[in-house]
């Protein structure tokens, strides 16, 4: 067994720490409050190439593993958890289904660009009725000559309205359910294609929520991944990956929090010494520290079983699960250990907080990720 | 054009510094390449992008400092040569003699390097490389450009700034506010490792311990005394500006 | 034979540094103890004038360089002739302040003398008959005392506005030796000066220092900070935050990455304490905080603290102070 990070992982980490610190962290309070992005954020990802971290250089990325990008991920969040969203459902949920199911050409027009941050990507696969539950899609596209007619609505799609390009999950044949589906990528500004509301969230503010709206949009059957019927694996497979970079994201955010707390811990005084000088405080960092370490093991062990080529359905589903609840829990302590200034906007700690929640819910929630794990421990 | 860069790895300006058995304890400090000399590489890599050329990076120190020659490497550096000078006795005298040496193998119109380090603060060891190489060196640069065999530098002087023209080459030492030195991107950081990164030792050099040992022997390390935290004035803003300048002028005699 | 404590002699635009004058009384006290005396070089164009007045300040001989080309600092031109100097005279020790002249100054010359050179000292002591210097290192979070046991001369710059300057002798005047320079060649050219004009201080020399950062919310406000400082005749500094915010030039940055300053009155405004800015300012005699943030990192270090709006507490502060001079 080998636990060391490559020189270039290392580099790496150092790189995007370095990066979120001093470029995201002085705007991260602002961009929560305002619940907007400061898109020139995304122009500096964009060169230093983090919009494309695992795709190849010959379409654009930078050729690194999935154990990279968790670190670059979980780098993120540490400081930004909208910024870490932004990236990995760009690179997750967009890039990444149309690198592994796309032909030559879709990776080449739309790939690319993608890659090299030009454009930025989102998934449309949650629909009202239709969360968990992804086989359900009613998102409907009528084949018509060479195109395909769509018309239904997505909902709380993350880089929603500023996303350039869209993997959207349809329903081809309801009778079919999951395996009549299919993935198609729709480029914003396609007519019959417009954005809903904004969804006004309790966390990870900056990122942009949108509703997808189809009005007999025409889309051309050249733009479908892979062929009909596969929709449903596309998603799945697509979500598998989106997994590892949830786990990283909420790694990152707990420890992000720990590290105020900690460091709060040791200049807060009451009763004439640092409060950390209590053992209640040191036994819920001691609980904190080790529960993150065993969250990030868990992210880095799916994302290297990823990059080894091996099936890590279960394991990324793990990782999940377990990081996210650590975030949680991990944020809910640091909100105590600072008290009354915990609760304040005038500490990062609270904004954490609440972006830990989303990450027991979005890409699976929690007790989808248990039914995953459960269906592959009892088969 | 041929420019050499001239780095150094350094603590990590957030270190926490403790002692031990006499000496720093550099156990679980997290290194950093020294801020002035990334101001240095970043220059440099903007001269060869708007002049062509190559950029070599040149440092002293031991294995780990690779660390700070990758990232050179990742930013966009050419090349690299890390010298470890077999002892952590070393002064500023023994990394320019050393520096000199290395630099002296190689072809150069320009040699660059931070002002100063963060760590020891001396700020010496590039004027004394320019001082052994035998050119003209102009310190804290906060403007350069180079045209025609020579460069125009502006650098900080006593209650201004100067500016300086110099024939090449030459030494510059970056000050900050010549740029903003850019982050590793990720294909950098994919392609560094394939750049060359040369390891040598002082023999390689043609040099031998005594040559370039020591001048200055350090006696003692110690923490500085801790500042004893002072008094809080209380009161409404007004009411304790009111007791602050009365405690500046009759407690500490100050005003 | 080494001999003698040599001590430069800044000068610009015909005035002598006060850092001189701390150099020279710090040198009067070794020289004392090693049974040697101290000397001055003083260097320039048109500055005889001033090389009596060291005598006052401890120096029994002043070697005086003049020539055209020294009118202005060139590192070629004064490392050619204060290194001849100093190889003749041999010297046990060659203290310079360290300014940005006095820094650049004593790297080449300790180079072409192939000798150590210790920078930024703030102490500087004699035991076991060597000369012992104290320096701050890691940003002033470590102290070193370190010597130069063998090389000669023992070569050091000292950090301006540390050491004490001894009440000067009215009257005592020092052997003044005129020593012909030959300057060689200057491969620098002066292309522009850019003098900063300011009725203040310079922050390295001032007595008092006002700070502001990130809490003075914008370059306006650094207004309030002016007026301080024109009631206290202080120069006027920021934080790393301040400067990078692109309120103030970088050239008031005090801190790691700006300057370093040990004034007797230190105020910060706004500033949060960071480390790195600590490193700039601890060795300040006495450090005042105004900031809003009780839990502030400043307030560990601060002699006096208000807890409170700045924009409050500095415009009353003036007017006190203003009220007190009166």
């Amino acid at each position: 067994m080998n636990f060391k990070l490559t020189e270039e992982q290392e580099l790496l980490r150092k790189t995007v720490r370095d990066f979120a610190e001093n470029e995201i962290g002085p705007k991260a309070a602002e961009m929560d409050e305002k619940e907007d992005y400061d898109w020139s954020l995304w122009d500096k990802m964009a060169e230093m190439g983090l919009t494309g971290i695992v795709f190849p250089e010959k379409y654009g990325g930078a050729g690194m593993d999935y154990i990279s990008y968790a670190l670059a991920t979980e780098e993120l969040a540490r400081v930004d958890a909208s910024s870490s969203v932004v990236i990995a459902a760009h690179t997750s949920l967009c890039s990444w289904p149309i690198y592994a199911f796309g032909n030559e050409e879709q990776k080449q027009r739309f790939l690319v660009p993608l890659a090299e941050g030009k454009k930025l990507g989102a998934l449309g696969l949650t629909e009202p009725s239709a969360g968990s539950d992804a086989g359900a899609v009613k998102l409907s596209a009528v084949p018509d000559g060479n195109d395909y007619i769509l018309n239904g609505t997505k909902t709380f799609i993350t880089n929603g309205g500023k996303g350039d390009i869209y993997v959207v999950v349809v329903s081809t044949d309801k009778a079919k359910k999951h395996r009549g589906t299919a993935a198609f990528v729709v480029e914003k500004d396609t007519p019959g294609f417009t954005f809903g509301k904004k969804e006004h969230k309790l966390g990870i503010r900056a990122s942009y929520t949108y509703e997808l709206i189809f009005e007999n949009c025409r889309v051309p059957k050249e733009n479908m991944l892979g062929s009909d019927g596969e929709g449903f694996k596309i998603a799945m497979a697509t979500l598998d990956g989106g997994r590892i970079s949830i786990a990283a994201q909420a790694v990152g955010i707990a420890q992000g929090a720990y590290e105020q707390a900690l460091a709060y811990s040791k200049i807060r005084e009451q009763f004439g010494r640092p409060i950390s000088a209590n053992q209640g405080i040191q036994w819920m960092l001691a609980d904190m520290h080790t529960r993150i370490e065993a969250a990030r093991l868990l992210t880095l062990h799916s994302a290297y079983l990823r990059d080894a080529g091996q099936s890590h359905t279960k394991e990324s589903a793990m990782a999940k699960l377990y990081a996210a609840e650590c975030s949680m829990w991990v944020t809910v302590k640091a909100v105590q250990i600072f008290g009354g200034y915990g609760y304040s906007r005038e500490y990062p700690v609270e904004r954490m907080m609440r972006d830990a929640k989303i990450t027991e819910i979005y890409e699976g929630t929690s007790e989808v990720q248990r039914i995953v794990i459960a269906n592959n421990i009892l088969r | 054009m041929k420019i050499v860069a001239l780095v150094k790895q350094t603590f990590d300006s957030e270190a926490k510094i403790a002692l031990e058995g006499g000496k720093i304890n550099r156990q679980g400090i997290s290194l950093i390449m020294n801020p002035y000399d990334e101001y240095a590489v970043e220059e440099a890599l903007k001269l060869k992008e708007k002049h062509g050329g190559e950029v070599t990076v040149v440092t002293v120190g031991p294995d780990e400092a690779t660390e700070a020659v990758r990232q050179a490497l990742a930013m966009g550096a050419d090349q690299s040569i890390l010298v470890n000078p077999g002892t952590e006795d070393i002064d500023e005298y023994t990394t320019a003699k050393i520096l000199a040496k290395a630099v002296s193998g190689l072809e150069y119109d320009l040699i660059i390097g931070g002002f100063r380090a963060i760590d020891d603060g001396s700020a010496q060891v590039a004027g004394r490389v320019a001082e052994i190489l035998n050119l003209p060196v102009v310190n804290m640069v906060t403007k350069l450009e180079v045209d025609g065999g020579k460069a125009i530098a502006t650098s900080d002087i006593e209650g201004g700034s100067a500016v300086m023209e110099v024939p090449l080459p030459a030494v510059i030492t970056a000050q900050k506010g010549l740029n903003e030195p850019r982050y590793p991107s990720m294909k950098g950081i994919m392609q560094a490792k394939k750049k060359p990164l040369k390891k040598i030792g002082l023999s390689d050099l043609g040099l031998d311990a005594s040559q370039v040992a020591a001048k200055v022997k350090v006696l003692s390390y110690s923490l500085p005394p801790a500042r004893a935290a002072g008094k809080i004035i209380p009161g409404e803003p007004a009411e304790a500006a009111a007791a602050l300048a009365k405690a500046l002028r009759e407690e500490a005699k100050i005003i | 034979m080494a001999k003698g404590i040599l001590v430069f002699a800044e000068q610009r635009d015909g005035k002598i540094k006060k850092v001189t004058y701390e150099l020279l009384s710090a040198s009067k006290k070794i020289a004392n103890q090693l049974g040697e005396e101290v000397s001055a070089v003083l260097v320039g164009k048109g500055v005889s004038a001033l090389a009596n007045g060291l005598g006052e300040y401890g120096a029994d001989k002043v070697y005086v360089i003049e020539n055209d080309a020294l009118e202005n600092y060139t590192t070629d031109a004064y490392t050619n002739v204060v290194a001849d100097l100093v190889k003749q005279n041999e010297p046990t020790a060659f203290l310079l302040g360290c300014s940005i002249t006095g820094r650049d100054l004593a790297a080449q010359v300790a180079q072409r003398l192939d000798t150590g050179l210790l920078t930024d000292c703030i102490n500087v002591a004699v035991e076991n008959g060597q000369i012992v210097f104290t320096r701050p290192i890691y940003a002033g979070k470590a102290i070193i005392t370190a010597t130069i046991p063998e090389a000669r001369p023992v070569m050091a710059t000292i950090r301006p506005n540390v050491l004490p300057v001894d009440e000067p002798q009215a009257g005592k005047s020092a052997e003044v030796i005129n020593v012909s320079a030959n300057v060689g060649s200057i491969r620098t050219t002066v292309k522009d000066v850019i003098r900063q004009v300011s009725a203040r201080p310079e922050l390295t020399e001032a007595d008092v220092i006002v700070s502001g950062g990130r809490g003075m919310k914008g370059p306006e406000n650094f207004k309030l900070l002016e007026d301080l400082a024109d009631v206290l005749g202080a120069a006027v500094g920021a934080s790393r935050a301040a400067v990078d915010a692109g309120w103030v030039p970088q050239s008031i940055q005090v801190g790691q990455t700006g300057k370093t300053v040990s004034p007797n009155l230190y105020l910060a405004a706004g500033i949060s304490g960071a480390i790195q800015h600590l490193a700039g300012m601890s060795s300040s005699k006495i450090i005042v905080a105004v900031n809003k943030d009780a839990e502030a990192n400043i307030f560990k270090s601060a002699d006096y603290g208000v807890v409170g709006d700045l924009f409050e507490v500095l415009p009353v502060l003036t007017q006190e102070i203003k009220k007190l001079k009166a």
